[in-house]
């Protein structure tokens, strides 16, 4: 059963994935995305009575690794990325918490 | 007002492993060297993928098992999502549906010390930690600075039951959950350091008139960088809350009366609200297609429990029933860890358990203090603390030598002297320390005192009660391993003739 896709929901979903949309966008991903959902519920008309939900799409587990530790990265190389930093850490704009 | 105090305990406890959950940088605390320890996984760097690390996987499984938990058969891992800057994914790998472990339990003692709280696991589960973030606090709004070397670094979360009912609980089941980890080696619990940790969940259940109750709003509360402001937190909270409920009679559910965050001020000793109208959090969980499921097998597990070690509790249990010690005295030494208790053990095992319990809980745990040393450290070995007591058990010397030969050796270590069960014999031959069993030998020594000094003796005889002292010393002069009270008696019986 399709769960109908609302404007406010497509915003919501932005918001939380810090994306900014303008209204002519979420008019856009209202529609593509409901169109996708609904494609997606073609799924629903599967008889899954009695079938183990999936935790994976491979039929694979156990893939462990051994306890050791390599080289990490220079400090340098690790921070090449970063917007803004002062050599030693990543720094972003203040984090409130506030008291 | 008789209400009930109602607290669970979320502790997240950092796992000894070499390297990090997923990936193979190094788990290590280095907070003076930020953002050396990282690689394109724990970076979140695109085209990486994590492999999960099975020594983290089994101190999990030897955690829950300690705890008496349910082991899964089948686990799998989940990605909560949120934005923060110490999560550079912006998804944390944790557990949700599928937890490896569930319903175990820990006992604490109640306040009054006679009775046990069963204080239930709900589960423990296995995630990575985030990087941390320290933010300017001169209030001019500057940069908050960002170090991801403990970002995936293997972190267990384990959450209780709302079974705790006094703050002195919640400090011992904290206590008591460091000592059990600690004895099994998965974690060094050190909350300076960041690897215990815990937020509490308290709210009050307040009687009603009609025989039932009502429950004031749950708060959250955090920050608490120590087992006692664990405790002071809730009882701050407590007291809060009910003068809370008395001014406003707001309850649980109630507009105004949802769950709310509030962290905990050490310098202060306050709580403040942390987020007010929190809008509800929306982690947006989903298995994570990066890993695969963990399959659990029984001789996966039967290998664990043989290699766990003897726990604190039933380690207790034993000391009272083969060594003859107290509850307290049992307590007093499981309480200080593996490595003293270990120690006693050695000492017990080649004297006698009583006398050891009163030399390791008094002598040794003094001397350590004073020396700011571990037990490891300890210049007094096990096996030459037992032979000073089995010479004591066995009168071969007293009580008074044996704490004499004790304060040598250690005398000895402080100046570099290396220390041997053959030190002791010199000790003893050297300070004439050898106890005088052989009566005929005192009774000479005795008439000799009491020929030299005849005015002390007759003054004695004439009522003078102190003047034995003088008689006293001059023997114990003459014969340093004789029992003082010994040769009272026996200057007392000759004097009297």
């Amino acid at each position: 059963m399709a769960i109908e896709l609302t404007r406010d929901k497509v915003r919501e979903v932005a918001r939380l994935a810090r994306l900014k949309l303008t209204d002519e966008e979420v008019e856009t991903f209202t529609s593509q995305l409901g169109h996708v959902l609904e494609y997606v519920d073609i799924l629903s008309e599967v008889n899954t009575d009695g079938v183990e939900p999936m935790a994976h799409a491979v039929e694979q587990f156990n893939v462990l690794r051994d306890d050791a530790v390599r080289e990490s990265l220079p400090r340098e190389a690790a921070l090449a990325n970063a917007p803004k930093t002062d050599g030693r850490y990543f720094q972003v704009p203040q984090i409130l918490e506030s008291s | 007002m008789n209400y009930t105090v109602v607290v669970g305990l979320e502790v997240h406890v950092q796992l000894l492993t070499a390297s990090k959950l997923f990936c193979a940088c190094a788990n290590k605390f280095n907070p003076d060297n930020p953002n050396v320890q990282t690689c394109p996984v724990c970076l979140g760097l695109p085209g990486s993928l994590p492999v999960m690390n099975r020594k983290a996987f089994e101190l999990s499984l030897k955690t829950a098992m300690a705890l008496d938990c349910g082991i899964a058969r089948f686990t799998k891992w989940d990605r909560k999502q949120y934005y923060y800057p110490d999560l550079p994914k912006a998804y944390q790998i944790s557990q949700y549906d599928l937890p490896y472990s569930h319903d175990g339990h820990l006992d604490v003692k109640t306040d009054d010390g006679e009775g046990v709280r069963r204080v239930g696991i709900i589960r423990v589960h296995l995630e990575e930690d985030a990087g941390k973030n320290m933010h300017d606090e001169s209030g001019r709004g500057q940069d908050s600075q960002v170090d991801l070397n403990r970002c995936g670094t293997p972190l267990m979360e384990i959450v209780s039951e709302p079974d705790i009912r006094t703050p002195g609980e919640a400090r011992r089941f904290l206590e008591e959950m460091k000592l059990l980890l600690t004895y099994i080696g998965v974690s060094d619990c050190n909350m300076q350091e960041g690897s215990l940790r815990c937020d509490a969940n308290i709210n009050l259940h307040i009687p009603t008139d009609d025989g039932g109750h009502v429950a004031t709003p749950i708060v959250e509360v955090k920050n608490m960088n120590s087992i006692r402001n664990v405790e002071l937190a809730l009882e701050y909270e407590t007291t809060r809350q009910f003068r809370e409920f008395q001014e406003t009679g707001v309850k649980l559910g109630d507009p105004g009366g949802n769950k709310v965050t509030r962290g905990w001020d050490a310098n202060r000793n306050v709580s403040f609200e942390q987020r007010g109208k929190e809008e509800a959090s929306d982690y947006r969980y989903f298995p994570d297609p990066d890993l695969v499921p963990v399959t659990v097998t029984e001789e996966q597990l039967d290998a664990i429990r043989g290699e766990t070690c003897e726990l604190p509790t039933p380690r207790r249990a034993r000391f009272q029933s083969e060594f003859g010690l107290s509850e307290y005295d049992a307590s007093v030494i499981i309480d200080q860890g593996p490595a003293l208790a270990d120690y006693f053990e050695t000492v017990a095992q080649g004297s006698d358990g009583k006398q050891a319990a009163n030399w390791v809980t008094q002598d040794v745990l003094r001397e350590m203090n004073e020396r700011k040393v571990d037990i490891d450290e300890f210049a007094i070995r096990p096996d030459v603390l037992s032979s000073i007591l089995k010479r004591v058990t066995d009168a071969e010397i007293t009580i008074k030598s044996g704490r004499e030969v004790f304060a040598a050796l250690l005398a000895d270590a402080d100046a570099d002297i290396p220390i041997s069960i053959k030190r002791i014999d010199r000790i003893i031959e050297e300070r004439g320390l050898k106890a005088v069993s052989a009566a005929g030998e005192l009774e000479g020594i005795i008439a000799t005192v009491i020929e030299r000094n005849a005015q002390a003796a007759n003054d004695f005889r004439n009522g003078k009660q102190a003047a034995i002292g003088r008689l006293i010393g001059e023997v114990m002069r003459e014969c340093k391993g004789a029992d003082a009270k010994a040769v009272r008696a026996m200057l007392v019986d000759e004097l009297s003739k």
